[in-house]
């Protein structure tokens, strides 16, 4: 117990109980600390920070809140649209594909059901897939699939193979073992093992992770298109051009407004399926 | 439980046969609806390019090898500077999100009519955000360069470890609270003892989750101009030199993966 002694002015001795500290050696705690201060001032020294630039900047800032506080949703209005289309249909699509094909994945990547050979094939694929960020895809995707709305299609379908077929295969890895060796018991084979052991324990936590994605995928699709892979990410990128504040604010409050729906929908079918 | 008649004999049913039609009818428009929205996504789509990419592949595969590896002297400045974006990205967020999440955890906030639905309305706005558009205003705003990516960065985390972090104190073991109470402790004193206590490590993991996911998102932040590796990146790709860009995302792809080693060592370390 961290306790120190504490002698009163008339001669007493009392304990007093103090919180224990996060390292209980001294000379860690201190050394901690110094390596914290030492890399924060390297760091913020690195960075070069151009103030005349920022403070010029502030009018705009400025501009950009005025812009959220009276959005223009009228003028650009058929663009807005158009994105809204193409990153809601992009997000649909690549969710349902990425879905399909993640459960492959997943089963090929789980140590306990497959064999050397597929489970090292599909651990790259995932690996791969979650390495690099989405953006980066959807520009090799635009350079072999030529700009618009299927390139951002495969992007999201790849992250999402990446996404659910990880968290596919370590929840397969976790599964309760009896199930399993009960059913090969009966001398099932490997397709009846998957249905009837595998498929049950991972089936309800699948749906609610599928619907999650779905969540993410169209937070991702407002960013693809910045490279050029569709959806509303493009007309946001041309509002911030143009310095068109008040339809850049209102394109963002929709994003929040869908992204905010798209959670509380979510959220209410899993708690119906659980 | 719902049994079936037939000449075999009878057998056991999950559903009755009402809700299986209504199951598959369920389904049945869920199909509709991807296939739907499939037509209308792929109505511009040019499938001469589609149709193309195979020979598309082999080609910028052939350009982008050998990579021009005498490029990596160039690259680890950069590099470093997107270390710090996520770094300290990071660090600016979590002064902003612990007190956020305090405001915004149910047992801890101090109105629930007032501050706690405009805590949540911060959460869920940067929440929705992606960095990168964080990224594409800010460096209008404040202009290139890295302080523009660590401002997006921190922006984009708020939202993400502050709603972690109020989930994780509205599952905190009441006991304690409870104990506290009965001591007279004040709101404070039960927040330093009771609460914090309980919340360190979850606000730890978060942490470093959050730092090994910024680290991924910083790497492409370059692409709007703000700083780090991206903006190579971006100049590679801009001038087609991909034996470059092969370089360049062979060194991002090392320090993510090293990024997700240190995270997950760490967290099994302090945890």
């Amino acid at each position: 117990m961290p306790l120190s002694q504490i002698r009163l002015t008339d001669g007493r001795l009392i304990y007093r109980w103090h919180k224990p500290p996060l390292f209980s050696s001294v000379l860690a705690r201190w050394l901690t600390t110094f390596l914290i201060l030492a890399y924060l001032l390297i760091a913020t020294d690195s960075i070069h920070v151009n103030w005349a630039r920022v403070a010029e900047g502030s009018t705009r800032a400025l501009r950009f809140i005025q812009g959220f506080l009276s959005p223009d949703f009228t003028s650009r209005s058929e663009d807005i649209w158009i994105g809204l289309v193409e990153s809601i249909t992009m997000t649909v699509t690549s969710t349902v594909a990425g879905v399909i094909l993640s459960v492959p994945f997943g089963l090929g990547a789980a140590r306990n059901i497959a064999p050397t050979p597929i489970y090292a094939f599909c651990r790259a694929v995932i690996a791969l897939a979650r390495t690099f960020q989405e953006v980066l895809i959807a520009i090799f995707f635009v350079a072999l699939f030529g700009f618009g709305t299927f390139a951002g299609f495969l992007t999201l379908t790849l992250s999402t193979i990446g996404f659910l077929g990880k968290l596919i295969a370590e929840d397969i890895e976790e599964i309760d073992d009896r199930p399993l060796q009960a059913i090969k018991a009966t001398g099932a084979g490997w397709w009846q093992m998957v249905n009837y052991a595998v498929w049950p324990q991972i089936h309800p936590r699948l749906v609610g992770l599928s619907i999650y994605r779905f969540d993410i995928n169209f937070r991702e699709s407002a960013v693809v298109g910045i490279v050029g892979a569709g959806g509303i990410g493009g007309t946001l990128n041309t509002a911030m051009d143009r310095y068109e504040y008040d339809s850049a604010a209102a394109i963002l409050i929709i994003i929040i407004l869908i992204v905010l729906a798209a959670e509380y929908f979510s959220g209410f079918i899993r708690k119906r399926i659980q | 439980m719902p049994i079936r008649h037939k000449p075999t004999g009878i057998y056991w049913t999950q559903r009755t046969t009402a809700q299986e039609w209504i199951r598959y009818l369920a389904y049945f428009l869920g199909v509709l609806l991807v296939v739907f929205c499939w037509q209308v996504m792929t109505k511009d789509t040019l499938w001469v390019f589609v149709t193309d990419a195979p020979r598309q592949a082999v080609d910028i595969g052939s350009r982008m090898w050998p990579p021009r590896w005498s490029i990596l002297d160039r690259l680890w400045g950069p590099l470093l500077e997107t270390i710090h974006i996520a770094t300290l990205g990071t660090l600016v967020a979590l002064v902003f999100a612990i007190p956020l999440a305090f405001l915004a955890a149910n047992n801890t906030t101090p109105s629930r009519r007032f501050v706690q639905p405009v805590a949540l309305l911060i959460i869920v706005a940067s929440r929705s955000i992606n960095s990168l558009i964080w990224g594409l205003l800010l460096v209008t705003i404040v202009g290139p360069g890295a302080l523009a990516g660590i401002l997006a960065i921190a922006l984009r985390s708020i939202g993400f470890i502050g709603k972690l972090l109020y989930e994780g104190i509205e599952e905190i073991d009441r006991h304690p609270i409870e104990a506290l109470q009965s001591t007279g402790a004040s709101r404070l004193q039960i927040i330093d003892f009771g609460i914090v206590p309980q919340v360190m490590p979850t606000l730890v993991a978060i942490t470093l989750f959050r730092w090994d996911i910024n680290i991924r998102e910083s790497t492409v932040l370059g692409l709007v101009g703000a700083g780090g590796i991206g903006l190579l990146l971006e100049s590679a790709l801009g001038r087609l030199a991909w034996p470059e860009v092969s370089v360049i995302l062979i060194a991002i792809l090392v320090t993510v993966i090293l990024s997700e080693w240190v995270s997950a060592r760490a967290r099994s370390r302090l945890i």
